[in-house]
């Protein structure tokens, strides 16, 4: 049996298909589940995808964190389930409090969409396992709010606990430390900004991406006992 | 006195009359405007109906042709891709940011009214020149909106043009094509029928905003400054949240098969997507006023009528399954009212309340098929007085010259997401866009690809636009080959100034003379278009500038297309034959010399030329592939080197004509050294003239007795123009 990897779908998602499509591709089962949903089912992992939730409303995230899904990905996140945000999942997570910081505007206020290449910090973490500390891996960035942002106390506990899990190697977007992607107390939680997904298959320019979802597929078997 | 009603809508006094005669009555102020933006130019191509009719339209593969929202081929595996091309020029120039993100949901609507989920924008800018600052405002603004539009409404840009020109300082070119794909059997048209049915209005309410957007607005040139803030109010203000709701509610419902017909509301708002479903499907219409949720209170019908606010869909559903439709929408927050109801009948009836007063009363079809059709006077212009390319003096640095046509467009791509639903497999800034081609209902990957690319040329079109306009398309073709890709249909948009100056008359109807003749010698149909007339400011019409969109098919994609790359070490040649014409290069125009007469574009060598390059990079013969186009042979060379980071050195180039000389049919072919007998004897068999024009290495661009640019030199300037140029510095 595979593990099972729940992508959220908010109102104005819309990498939830790109998300099963690799997640499948990498031996992984994906379904798509509705953000109105009050439970989660049988799911090993759940991802919440890149888009614009809500229109991005009031701010990336601000009225997603709402949702009713987002009580039972709390709980599941708290019971020590992997949790994954990319890009405005990733903003989703910190409106809801689930990762630390906040993403603001990119420091060339312009929206990018491009390749960069990122250092992975640290290998303890859902989506991470799978990698070398110091690899660098190159995945494809698409935002105009990914500068990561947080208070000095917030920033030293993350160096300190070694929750950085990946930093771009030539900062494209002013964030702090170079963050791309962290991880909560527990391990279990991650968001990172570059999108994993669209580095999964050859002709779309490189499978740096597969070494990120094969970490949550091993993080969600090993969750289900698989 | 003042001004007589249908003057100030924008309609003549001969039309006028007609609208008297087919009413038999004199029509009240409603009726009047409704008849104003249907009538408009830019709703009913009264101008350029007449011409169109000369282009090919038909081939087995051809599902929909021209005059439906999009056209759609067949394209295999039980798919089928509709593709469509549009302007929003004159709302771009007034409002960039507004008018471009309105442009681009525009044409999500027409694709998504087909029954095809939209996969890929491309947008074909002009600009004029880079140091205008009314010009950078524009652009900037233009960009951003499509790239905040284009992003949240989650549909890629994956390709387009931006030319900075001053033909385009007071009116800049704003095009968009949409490409989608849909399961065979779903395709929807825009068409009411059973009588009973029910029209319903889907997604946002109505406001006074974009009221006479298209008689007011896009079909009348430009004045001066205070005419465009006069103007401001009709520009429309979009919201791609709404859209993106609206996309999958629409998706939904046609999975359902619950719409007899869908129509998406555009220029003219619900007269237009009234008008034409009932006509289309030869019934008739009551349509409540009041019935019709609004933004604001006092709105008069005239004004609800021709309202133009975007993200709405009109659908006609059978009342059986009116409930259904209403639980679809409220589970994707989209509004969904009953506005109206088929009738037996041929006539559209605006109605105070179902049963209440009629307000307007008119044959649905009068509005659009009885709309003016004109053969306004063409008249081609007197011996040319601009100076030919011969009367500018060869260049004291062909280098620097060089150097300064490079510029790299990323500045503009890397703000699109160009990469979403994981197909592109070249993005921007190749020859053309590839895109795997999965089945849309099943995701099943063919191992095909569609391929797309936009190309326009206005000046090659200012100094013969039949000639022009020919070249244009077989610029598209050969860019398709450059990625592997056979040609499967156009869509074109045609950018014209006046059409009541008889020269722009007569140089549209050259260009459609032109791509008539070249898409018949290509055996490719046109399936859509879109002509966007009164491109002036100031009296002066822009340069002619029809844009091609060109979609392809690449049978077999097993790997990513070589794309314009060098390799040390590899050899360099060209395909095709040899010219030293500077007639409508960019060189000589930005000299000033803008005359002369093209190269004529040889039919059977293009298409030698095109299918050896399809098949070098089909084989995997080719390391490297880029076509000659806008700069000549210089500029292709060079952006070969500076996007690879390898220079060259290459001989066999005579002049600076035969530099910058942007003739027909070239396309440069980088192969292994061990691969080289092989091409040549391939190039031999197929009867392509090859020049050995050298090799790729080291870290000068040399070209013979002509050029010698250091490689870092040359890539800064590529990388920097357009980011110094907008004030966002270096990006390295």
């Amino acid at each position: 049996m595979s593990p099972r990897v729940g992508v959220v779908l908010f109102p104005g998602s819309n990498c939830e298909q790109d998300v099963v499509e690799a997640i499948e591709s990498l031996g992984g089962e994906a379904g798509v589940i509705w953000h109105g949903a009050t439970e989660l089912g049988d799911v090993d992992a759940i991802v919440l995808p890149g888009g614009f939730a809500y229109g991005d409303y009031l701010r990336p995230g601000a009225i997603a964190r709402f949702s009713p899904v987002m009580g039972p990905v709390a709980d599941f996140a708290r019971a020590g389930g992997p949790v994954i945000g990319i890009c405005n999942g990733f903003q989703v997570l910190t409106e809801a409090g689930l990762l630390p910081g906040a993403l603001q505007k990119n420091a060339g206020l312009k929206f990018l969409c491009r390749s960069v290449t990122v250092r992975v910090e640290s290998t303890r973490s859902a989506l991470t396992n799978q990698a070398e500390v110091g690899q660098k891996l190159t995945i494809p960035i698409n935002h105009f709010e990914g500068n990561y942002t947080c208070d000095e106390r917030t920033i030293a506990e993350l160096r300190d606990d070694d929750r950085i899990l990946f930093t771009y190697v030539d900062n494209p977007n002013g964030s702090t430390s170079s963050i791309a992607g962290i991880c909560n107390a527990a391990r279990n939680v991650v968001g990172l900004m570059p999108h994993p997904e669209r580095a999964c298959h050859p002709l779309l320019g490189g499978t740096d991406g597969a070494i990120v979802l094969r970490s949550l597929l091993a993080a969600a078997g090993a969750r289900s006992g698989i | 006195m003042t001004e007589p009603i249908h003057r100030a809508l924008g309609l003549t006094d001969d039309e006028a009359v007609s609208i008297e005669a087919i009413l038999d009555r004199e029509p009240n102020h409603l009726e009047l405007a409704m008849f104003a933006v249907m009538w408009s130019e830019h709703c009913s191509y009264k101008s350029s109906r007449l011409h169109l009719r000369r282009l090919p339209t038909e081939a087995p593969w051809v599902l929909v042709g021209p005059g439906e929202n999009a056209g759609v081929v067949d394209v295999g595996d039980g798919i089928a891709a509709a593709i469509r091309i549009e302007s929003h020029n004159h709302p771009s120039a007034i409002e960039p940011y507004q008018g471009a993100a309105t442009g681009v949901g525009g044409i999500l609507r027409d694709i998504f009214t087909m029954g095809a989920r939209p996969i890929a924008l491309m947008d074909p800018l002009r600009f004029g020149p880079l140091d205008d600052p009314r010009s950078r405002w524009i652009a900037e603004g233009v960009v951003s909106g499509i790239s905040g539009y284009g992003n949240a409404v989650g549909v890629p840009t994956v390709g387009g043009e931006i030319v900075f020109d001053a033909t385009y300082k007071g009116n800049p070119l704003v095009n968009v094509l949409c490409l989608g794909v849909l399961p065979t059997d779903r395709l929807v048209l825009g068409q009411a029928s059973g009588v009973g049915n029910l029209a319903v209005l889907l997604g946002s309410s109505t406001g006074r905003d974009g009221i006479g957007g298209v008689s007011v607005l896009a079909s009348a040139g430009f004045s001066d400054d205070e005419s465009e803030s006069a103007k401001r109010p009709s520009v429309q203000v979009g919201d791609p949240f709404e859209e993106k709701r609206l996309i999958e509610a629409c998706l939904q419902l046609l999975d359902e098969h619950l719409v007899v017909g869908i129509q998406d509301l555009g220029g003219a708002g619900i007269t237009c997507a009234t008008s034409e479903t009932a006509s289309r499907g030869g019934v008739g219409m009551d349509v409540d006023v009041t019935a019709i949720p609004t933004r604001e209170p006092g709105m008069e019908p005239f004004e609800i009528m021709t309202s133009e606010s975007q993200e709405r869909m009109l659908a006609i559903v059978e009342p059986v399954g009116l409930d259904r439709v209403l639980a679809i929408c409220e589970r994707w927050e989209v509004r969904a009212s009953v506005i109206g109801v088929v009738t037996d009948g041929d006539r559209l009836r605006i109605r105070d309340g179902f049963e209440g007063e009629v307000l307007a009363d008119v044959p649905a079809s009068s509005l659009h098929d009885a709309a003016p059709l004109y053969d306004r006077p063409r008249q081609a212009p007197g011996p040319s007085s601009a100076p030919g390319p011969d009367s500018v003096a060869a260049p004291a640095d062909a280098g620097a010259d060089l150097v300064a046509m490079l510029t790299d467009t990323s500045w503009v791509s890397s703000q699109y997401d160009h990469q979403l639903f994981l197909n592109t497999v070249v993005g921007p800034g190749g020859d053309a866009t590839v895109l795997r081609l999965k089945h849309p209902g099943t995701g099943h990957d063919t191992g095909r690809a569609l391929a797309i690319t936009v190309d326009g040329n206005h000046r090659w079109c200012a100094v013969d636009p039949r000639r022009g306009t020919a070249l244009t398309v077989a610029e598209s073709v050969l860019n398709l080959a450059c990625v592997g890709a056979r040609p499967l249909a156009v869509v074109n948009c045609l950018n014209f100034g006046n059409p009541e100056n008889p020269e722009v008359m007569w140089q549209l109807s050259e260009a459609i003379d032109g791509m008539a003749d070249a898409c018949r010698a290509f055996g490719v149909p046109v399936i859509g278009g879109n002509v966007s007339l009164y491109n002036e400011s100031a009296g002066v019409s822009i340069d002619p500038t029809p844009v091609v969109g060109l979609l392809g098919l690449v049978d077999d994609l097993t790997a990513v297309p070589p794309g314009a790359r060098l390799t040390e070490g590899h050899r360099i040649l060209l395909l095709g034959p040899d010219t030293s014409n500077l007639a409508g290069s960019r060189w000589a125009a930005d000299r000033g010399a803008r005359g002369g007469s093209l190269d004529p574009l040889g039919y059977e060598v293009h298409t030698a030329v095109a299918d050896l390059t399809r098949a070098l990079v089909i084989g995997g013969l080719a390391s490297g592939v880029h076509d000659v186009s806008v700069g000549g042979l210089g500029v292709a060379l060079a952006e070969m080197a500076v996007s690879s980071g390898v220079g060259f050195s290459v001989a066999r180039i005579a002049d600076h004509r035969a530099l910058f000389a942007e003739g027909p049919s070239r396309v440069i072919v980088v192969v292994a050294p061990d691969m080289l007998a092989t091409v040549v004897a391939m190039a031999e068999h197929a009867s392509v003239a090859v020049t050995r024009l050298g090799l790729a290495t080291g870290d000068r661009l040399v070209i013979k007795g002509l050029v010698d640019v250091g490689l870092a030199d040359a890539t800064t300037q590529w990388r920097d123009r357009l980011p110094l140029a907008f004030g966002s510095g270096s990006t390295h």
